[in-house]
């Protein structure tokens, strides 16, 4: 079958995949809801990581923040997570006994970008308070201590917390040649390192597409045999956050809700959350209608890019690609890629160097993907065919739609 | 003999750095290595892809930097092929690369650097009030140096200041001190006042707010940062953004503020830091090489590559000497490997980027784990440019515009110096690299400002021209195009050179600041950067790295950025024998 055949674009666009049931009725949510209450009453039973305890309303209002700001920001996370309202009050509850979760980041093939990101955090000062309300115990590039006293820190907080961290892996790990990342007065290599620390974590979230799936390194040919986290971490609970960098809503996201049930929250066949990685790019654009239409960017700047037409055939992968940037955008809202006009190069998708990351459609590419090889099609082809299945698009999507539950039911096929 | 001190990992920076430091019996540095210890194969990722497609690959060199390294090699693509962008493109360039300067020094200055000047614990004991008497005097010290104005301390009045120690005393008092855990307060080698250390952890914490509104600056016309995605071979694709005057106001808006940061936090800071440690300055401490390049960046006009003028000059000054600079030719540019953990396979020459080989050979560590000096210690390569070894980064981009005459860094610099009385000599230092910082942001947000308003003229007059139009296959078809992007990353001159045959990239090269910077020692056992500033230093208390920390910090390491170098021979690096380490054994 060829990439531009009906039935392919109808597999592509309609594939079962991350749909989520929004309304999984009564009964689970209150269920969902006594055992969060449970966990919380667990939690605050605790000893806190820090040994005088702060009160959450003075922190609040050190920080010079209103009651109103921080329930606009749990009105936010609660939708965010995709709970009924009425949980509300329990992600503030969440928000509260957070000082009782100890963090150890650490860097390994990386770049610092997903860094970076989370000091942007999307709700400003909560998320900030967040930071702070949190234990960051060891965070190489923020961290004042150096050598030796940064690994007496590191040490120390894995014996203090035994069990109860959760470990940030940001980068890919060379496994192919593990002495291209050494770290320590006596050497460990990659591997090593994020062995230990995830023996003695509670989970390991893989922040970001490379420590996530490999990422930048495993690119083709990948020269150092890099791979992500779940390739070197077994009988550990993981939790994959990737796009490149991570959107910070995102990783707050995956807190939460582990301190919300104390468990990691339904993920996807690639161990993303659903509640981020549930939907396409494209279910949600801002252009949708432009490529319902067939109203598409034929060159850079020309009068479709004025229009803010569909940029599908300027290599938008927005379609192929499960994140929810089109919802929470980045830096506040401020703008995205498809925003400003380049499209999406899929970068929380596994292996989207080699597949997506170029300014052409998939047909016109020269990286052939899996399934695609060999197609000597042209992008107005693969437009066309892409149109015909428009005009049924929407047939499909109602389709999609309503068997959406069913899909959740027999999400075994996806793991 | 004294102590060898090793520090592994150097924290605040990007990237992953070893240092091992020897000292002498009053424990002064008498010698001092720099290794990277992590790399990635970023060049061989790139070899035999479309070359349209390797900005968006090279900006993952690194995510602090995010947007330098795309912007250098959309230019290097671009002059490869012999395509300009036209002049919104340039602007909106120009806007996005100034925008990731203010925020990365400011970012820099405070949560990456400032914890080696200020203690934190010492701001416990100040009086808030003579703290807000203290940050009005440093503020006061200052003029605008467009309006002329006094500047007023940013957020540092008495009840502001009070506050900030309430909370600082509450997060002691809670126990774990998180990230401000086993640092080295109490050092001897703090000098500042506990009033004025409030001062600037007061800072350190607006900083905190102010840099995620300044990376906004760059999300407008880029969609997002870190990464920004706005920028194609030929222009920018943020048509719609430019001719939206909500988004050039809200550009407008979010750059006044940051002006205001910049000026009344900032610019304050440094000149109290930098006159308490000004004696430290004036000896030299943290001079190291003395040699200083710069390629110049950020172009003023609309003439072809490397024609037209830029705000940065292009330069070497050698020896401290300001009277000579010397012009740089990137033929001039070459890397050698003598102690880095590769080899070259028909010489033992440096080999200039466009025949640059990569081709690694891990040594390892000595037998104790530590680094050996006489082989081969680093992942970094060590770039020679004309056989000097120099220094690059806003120091080096400040003395070469100063020694140039060029009027508008002599402004700036000079507002600087004057305002605090010091002479120029004090720049050739660790306080003086941090210094060269922080004028470059002043003067970076004013002539962002500028460039603002000509987008916006330019605009209103009816160009929406965004892209130039070129037919890659006619380009590119049997023939074989070399093209170099010569720029300023925050931290120093950076260098992308690419070979393209038939349309695919053949070889990518990149030398950046860093590996300008923490290179090892080269063919003629000359030190790096990193290394000869080390020099002479002497610790307060050898177990902790204060002042190695300071000192490397000035450099503002980006160390991803530094080790991404493999050639075509990479692949074969799966196979090279693997040695036991430091009792620890590599599998």
């Amino acid at each position: 079958m060829q990439f531009f055949d009906r039935e392919h674009l109808r597999a592509v666009f309609s594939k079962p995949t991350n749909y989520i049931n929004t309304n999984k009725g009564e009964a689970y949510y209150d269920a969902l809801y006594r055992k969060m209450e449970k966990r919380l009453q667990e939690l605050r039973a605790q000893k806190p990581v820090r040994e005088a305890e702060i009160k959450f309303q003075e922190l609040l209002e050190t920080w010079d923040l209103t009651r109103r700001d921080f329930l606009k920001w749990v009105s936010a996370t609660t939708a965010m997570l995709m709970l009924p309202a009425k949980f509300e009050p329990l992600v503030a509850q969440a928000a509260e006994v957070m000082d009782r979760v100890p963090i150890i980041w650490i860097n390994i093939q990386d770049c610092a970008g997903n860094t970076e990101a989370l000091l942007r955090s999307a709700s400003p000062t909560v998320d900030e308070l967040i930071l702070e309300y949190l234990s960051v115990e060891y965070h190489e590039v923020i961290m004042a201590a150096a050598g030796d006293q940064a690994e007496e820190n590191l040490e120390k907080a894995v014996k203090d917390f035994d069990g109860k961290y959760l470990l940030f892996v940001e980068g890919s790990i060379p496994v192919g040649m593990p002495e291209a990342f050494t770290i320590g007065r006596h050497p460990k290599t990659g591997v090593e390192h994020v062995k230990h620390l995830a023996e003695h974590a509670a989970a390991v979230i893989a922040v970001g597409s490379c420590a996530a799936f490999g990422g930048v390194p495993a690119a083709y040919p990948n020269p150092t045999g890099a791979v992500g986290v779940m390739d070197v971490v077994k009988g550990k609970p993981i939790i994959n956050i990737p796009a490149c960098p991570a959107n910070p809503a995102n990783i707050t996201g995956v807190i939460i809700h582990y301190i919300l049930t104390g468990e990691i929250p339904e993920l996807d066949s690639l161990l993303r959350p659903k509640f981020a990685f549930g939907y396409r790019i494209h279910d949600n654009c801002e252009r949708r209608a432009h490529f319902d239409a067939g109203e598409f960017v034929e060159e850079w700047g020309d009068e479709g890019a004025k229009n803010n037409f569909c940029l599908y055939k300027m290599g938008c992968k927005g379609p192929f690609t499960f994140n929810n940037c089109s919802i929470v955008r980045y830096n506040e809202g401020t703008n995205w890629p498809i925003g400003v006009g380049r499209g999406c190069i899929g970068c929380s998708e596994p292996g989207f160097w080699d597949k997506y990351a170029t300014e052409r459609p998939l047909a016109d590419s020269d990286i052939k993907p899996p399934g695609i090889n060999g197609v000597e099609a042209t992008v107005d082809e693969v437009g066309l065919g892409i149109l015909t299945a428009t005009a049924i698009g929407i047939g499909i999507h109602a389709v999609a739609s309503a068997i959406a539950g069913k899909r959740e039911d027999s999400s075994k096929e996806e793991q | 003999m004294g102590k060898h001190v090793v520090v592994d990992p150097i924290t605040r920076i990007e990237g992953h750095l070893r240092i091992e430091a020897i000292l002498d019996d009053n424990n002064t540095i008498v010698d001092a290595y720099s290794s990277s210890t992590m790399w990635r194969g970023i060049e061989i990722i790139m070899k035999g892809r479309d070359p349209r497609d390797v900005p968006l690959l090279a900006m993952r060199i690194c995510g602090v930097c995010t947007g330098t390294h795309y912007y250098t090699s959309t230019q290097t693509v671009e002059h490869a092929l012999g395509v300009v962008p036209p002049k919104n493109a340039r602007l909106v360039r120009n806007l996005i690369q100034g925008s990731l300067y203010i925020h990365d020094h400011v970012v820099h200055f405070y949560h990456l650097h400032a914890l080696d000047w200020v203690d934190v614990v010492s701001a416990l004991e100040a009086d808030p009030a003579k703290a807000a008497q203290e940050a009005k005097k440093w503020a006061n010290m200052l003029k605008d140096p467009i309006t002329g104005e006094t500047i007023q301390p940013w957020n540092a009045g008495e009840g502001e200041l009070k506050a900030v120690q309430e909370r600082l005393k509450k997060f002691v008092k809670a126990g774990r001190l998180g990230p401000f855990a086993n640092a080295y307060w109490g050092n001897k080698s703090y000098k500042l006042t506990p009033e004025q250390n409030l001062v600037a952890v007061s800072h350190y914490l607006d900083a905190l707010q102010i840099q995620r509104e300044m990376a906004k600056l760059m999300a407008i016309f880029g969609g997002k940062n870190p990464h920004p995605q706005s920028l194609v071979v030929g222009g920018v694709t943020c048509v719609q953004d430019i001719k939206n005057p909500a988004r050039l106001g809200q550009f407008g808006d979010l750059l006044g503020l940051s002006r205001e940061f910049i000026y009344r936090a900032y610019l304050p800071d440094l000149l109290m830091a930098g006159a308490i440690y000004a004696d430290e300055a004036l000896k030299g401490i943290g001079r190291g090489l003395g040699n200083y390049m710069a390629y110049g960046d950020f172009r003023m006009d609309d003439l072809p590559w490397y024609q037209g003028k830029t705000l940065f000059p292009q330069g070497l000054v050698l020896n401290m000497d300001l009277s000579t600079v010397y012009d740089v030719d990137q033929s001039k540019v070459t890397e050698d490997v003598t102690h880095s953990w590769y080899e070259y396979q028909g010489t033992d020459k440096p080999l200039h980027p466009f025949d640059g080989q990569t081709n690694p050979k891990y040594t390892g560590f000595k037998e104790d784990g530590t680094l050996d000096p006489k082989g081969k210690y680093s992942w970094i390569k060590s770039p020679i440019y004309d056989d000097h070894r120099v220094e690059v980064g806003p120091l080096a981009r400040m003395i070469v515009g100063y020694a140039r005459g060029d009027e508008r860094i002599k402004h700036y610099v000079d507002w600087l110096l004057k305002s605090g009385n010091l002479p120029v000599e004090v720049l050739f230092s660790t306080v003086g690299r941090t210094a060269a910082r922080a004028i470059e942001t002043a003067l970076m947000v004013d002539v962002m400002k500028e460039w603002l308003t000509e987008l916006a003229k330019n605009v209103a007059s009816g160009d929406l021209s965004t892209w130039t139009d070129y037919d890659f296959e006619k380009l590119t078809k049997g023939k074989e195009l070399k093209g170099y992007g010569l720029t300023e990353a925050p931290r120093g001159a950076l260098g992308h050179w690419i070979r393209i045959k038939d349309g695919k990239v053949e070889n990518y090269q990149a030398v950046v600041p860093s590996t300008w910077n923490g290179a090892p020692r080269d063919y003629k056992n000359r030190m790096g950067a990193y290394e000869a500033s080390l020099i002479g230093t002497t610790l307060s208390n050898p177990d902790q790295p204060l002042e190695i920390l300071r000192t490397i910090h000035s450099f503002d390491p980006c160390i991803a950025c530094a080790v991404h170098v493999i050639d075509t021979k990479g692949r074969e690096l799966g196979v090279y024998k693997v040695e036991p380490v430091g009792g620890a054994c590599f599998i």
